[in-house]
């Protein structure tokens, strides 16, 4: 039994806060926020030269094939600073949904080339019917014998509009089963017949995109993995960025919280500082038990994914999920209550937090969503 | 990181594991919340354990050998500790206070006659303890203490009253938090001393609590005699004492909780697949699985946030303030669940134990009253957020008491 994080994974976060206080201030976040890229070249290709995309790509592809956990150690600091761009979607929701799904050849195609920068990449899960459940796919990708033609709409794209690969995940067979019948396919956005257009979304720190398909022929050699049988390698993957999405929300959820208790000792009322009021006190002290607490469901969690048994991992996956994006949520209101009317205005940072920490507990299932999932995993 | 025990450590618990299944008292029913119906009946069998326990080395595995301990690690204490919470928790209950709050005072600022004196008749169950903190006007504020403690000659002689003292009626000995010099106010001029309850003027009486129980007592003493060399520390460093030699095994308590509460959580999710209401079991109830779901992930936090903490702590970490979050994560959670189990059980939640249609024998009624102590006792939740606000984030304290402490 060891549980306590190594020295290096101690000096990565160190090294990410150091860089990304330099490259990512909230100046440049205010700035990504109004800009329809999103990110600079020049962020990514610091980002590139200090491995990050490389960190949890196995080493025969490239990569350095670490563990989550490492990963976490960023991510935790990617989401103190909100740091814009594709870094998130190419990193987890393509590069880990090829390592779950693809065979030989397309890890050979695509991983090296994210691990090394070259490439950036996205999902398409969500449709416009789509619910808390992201398992109901009605897309529909029919055979036309050389392979598969596919029709329909994506919404909630991260990054598509920056993206040289989206896996789109459509039915290719009747029914509403997620299990049965759900194929996943790698795209190249620039295809005839495919439109890309950006969503107003709240958090526009990230931006997301709707994705039109009309027509789109795909071959064969571009299904993801096997035909019909795309779910279940999906789901392993979602599982690592549920993670991963709950790291990016502890570590937007502890700016927020500094950010209160800072406050709380500066501001004088009634000839005191407010932080000398218990109902502040307290809300700020709720706040530390949750991102402390919630911290160390996430660092479990992260362990899970790499040494536990399926069904444990899923559950702290969803466990993860569903408490750190609420924490996330909570904490964020919260520190715009101790801001009173400061934190409401649009020069002060915290509402940028906010709308990342919505965005995040409605992303990959709401919290409800992932209640469900776990007592279906206890099987009751 | 790793949170799996090593080849030995899981050999260890095994080992452990199947001794406790071999050696629980006659006809020890694991799954009822109560096996013993009396307070002497409860405490022959917490010593009967104990000794067994002792004679077996699963005590205090932490503790150097000399004074009655296996000279092991934390990690084999909390697998025993954990283990019996599992099982046997009934049995040990009891001596929480002993071992939690006794042993590492008396083992950290006693001399090396307390330490030969009082640890190994802990050890095997010879002894228990209870402490003597609370008093009417000091709760929350527990340097307000006024129980007095005047030296004359080789002894202290005590005049006071103690409330809320849980098993002083029970209890062997006694740690006392007193006052030995009146012309001081709050924390200076407290003292510590190791009080025999059997001492002649010592007055325990019982309360009765919302439970219907009589966990805890008032404990008045007239005139009593205590010897000077059952002070601890010096005169004056009582508050000290008290306050710091705690956190080590409170990192400890929040492991063993845990595993309470996973307990607890198996217990409402079979609950919950039994009880039926309008004739569906209430486990398809899609309100009662968002709740029975959210109490499991408060638990696994419980855990794994004990377990974060834990794991600092035998890598050499010393436990500061934030040690407060663990005891929010348990009480506040326990007062949700039981509170829902109740719920769960419809117009029915109102009936205890003694009728046939009481579920669970009462279980969730008692629990659910019992819960309400969970967050006074031992500091409120009020109290553990201030300690969070001011000795971790820093904040001011309010100018009222600021005022007062100066
Ligand atoms: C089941 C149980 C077992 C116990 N066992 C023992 C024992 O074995 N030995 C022992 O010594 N004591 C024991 N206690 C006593 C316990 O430690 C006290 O009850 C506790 O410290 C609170 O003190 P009080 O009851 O006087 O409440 P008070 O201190 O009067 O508090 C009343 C309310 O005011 C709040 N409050 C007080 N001060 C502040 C503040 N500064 N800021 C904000 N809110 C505040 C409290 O949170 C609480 O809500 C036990 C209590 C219970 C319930």
């Amino acid at each position: 039994m060891d549980i306590t994080l190594s020295k290096a994974q101690q000096d990565i976060s160190k090294e990410a806060r150091r860089f990304l206080k330099k490259e990512c201030s909230p100046d440049f976040v205010q700035e990504m926020f109004e800009d329809d890229k999103g990110y600079t070249d020049d962020l990514w290709s610091k980002i590139v030269e200090l491995d990050w995309p490389a960190m949890c790509i196995p080493e025969q592809y490239g990569g350095m094939g670490l563990d989550l956990l490492d990963l976490i150690m960023v991510l935790e600091e990617t989401g103190r600073a909100l740091m814009p761009g594709p870094f998130f979607s190419t990193i987890l929701l393509g590069a880990e949904t090829i390592i779950a799904a693809g065979n030989d050849s397309q890890k050979e195609t695509y991983l090296p080339k994210i691990a090394n920068g070259e490439i950036k990449g996205t999902l398409a899960l969500y449709e416009p019917d789509s619910g808390a459940d992201p398992g109901y796919i009605q897309m529909e990708a029919k055979s036309d014998g050389n392979g598969f033609i596919l029709n329909g709409t994506k919404i909630l794209v991260p990054d598509a509009h920056v993206s040289d690969f989206i896996i789109c995940v459509a039915r290719t067979q009747p029914g509403d089963d997620a299990e049965q019948g759900v194929t996943l396919f790698l795209v190249d956005p620039k295809s005839d017949g495919i439109t890309v257009s950006l969503l107003p979304t709240m958090d526009a720190t990230r931006k997301y995109c709707g994705v039109e398909f009309k027509n789109v022929p795909v071959s064969t050699d571009n299904v993801l993995g096997e035909p019909n049988q795309g779910w279940g390698p999906l789901c392993r993957a979602m599982q690592r960025v549920q993670v991963a999405i709950s790291a990016e929300s502890i570590g937007g959820a502890q700016w927020a919280m500094e950010a209160a208790t800072d406050y709380a000792k500066i501001r004088i009322q009634f000839g005191q500082p407010i932080g000398a009021y218990q109902a502040i006190k307290h809300r700020c002290a709720q706040m530390f038990v949750d991102v402390e607490s919630s911290r160390s469901l996430l660092y479990y969690a992260a362990w899970a994914q790499d040494n536990e048994e399926p069904t444990a991992a899923a559950i702290a996956a969803s466990a993860a999920k569903t408490y750190c994006t609420e924490t996330f949520n909570n904490v964020s209101c919260g520190t715009i209550q101790v801001l009173g009317g400061t934190g409401f205005v649009w020069e002060n940072e915290i509402h940028y937090y906010l709308k990342r920490a919505k965005a995040n507990e409605v992303a990959l299932g709401d919290p409800d969503y992932h209640r469900e999932r776990i007592l279906k995993l206890l099987s009751l | 990181m790793d949170y799996r025990y090593t080849p030995e450590q899981e050999a260890f618990r095994q080992g452990f594991s199947s001794w406790v299944d071999k050696n629980l008292p006659e006809g020890f029913d694991p799954t009822k919340r109560r096996n013993f119906n009396t307070s002497e009946d409860l405490l022959a069998a917490y010593k009967a354990f104990q000794k067994r326990l002792y004679e077996a080395g699963y005590t205090a595995l932490h503790y150097p050998k000399e004074y009655g301990g296996q000279g092991k690690t934390m990690v084999e204490e909390a697998i025993v500790t954990q283990t019996i919470s599992e099982k046997c928790m009934e049995l040990r209950q009891i001596g929480v206070i002993t071992f939690g709050m006794a042993v590492p005072t008396i083992y950290t600022c006693g001399t090396e006659e307390q330490k030969q004196e009082y640890l190994p008749k802990i050890m095997d169950g010879t002894h228990l303890w209870c402490q003597g903190f609370s008093e009417p006007e000091a709760g929350s504020d527990i340097a307000n203490v006024s129980t007095m403690a005047i030296k004359e000659g080789d002894h202290y002689v005590v005049n006071g009253q103690k409330v809320w003292t849980s098993m002083a009626h029970m209890a062997d000995y006694c740690i006392l938090l007193v006052r030995t010099d009146p012309e001081t106010t709050k924390h200076r001029g407290l003292s510590y001393l190791l009080l025999d309850i059997k001492s002649p003027g010592v007055d325990v009486r019982p309360m009765k609590q919302m439970t219907g129980e009589s966990e805890f007592t008032e404990v008045f003493m007239d005139n009593v005699k205590v010897p000077v060399e059952n002070l601890v520390g010096k005169e004056g460093e009582g508050w000290m004492i008290a306050i710091t030699t705690l956190m080590f095994e409170r990192v400890l308590g929040d492991v063993t909780m845990a595993t309470a509460y996973e307990k607890t959580i198996k217990n409402l999710i079979s609950m919950a697949q039994n009880v039926k209401r309008s004739g569906r079991p209430v486990i398809e109830n899609p309100l009662f699985r968002q709740k029975l779901a959210q109490h499991y992930i408060e638990i696994m936090v419980l855990k794994y946030h004990g377990l974060r903490n834990f794991g600092k702590t035998i890598k050499g970490g010393v436990p500061g303030p934030e040690g407060s979050i663990g005891k929010l994560l348990w009480s506040e959670p326990n007062q949700r669940i039981t509170n829902n189990a109740i719920m769960m059980q419809g117009p029915l939640g109102q009936i205890t134990e003694g009728s046939p249609w009481a579920i669970d024998e009462g279980a969730w009624q008692y629990g659910f009253l019992r819960s309400k102590g969970n967050t006074i006792e031992a500091g409120s939740s009020e109290i553990q957020r201030n300690i969070i606000g001011e000795r971790v984030l820093g904040l001011p304290k309010d100018a009222s008491r600021a005022a007062i402490k100066k």
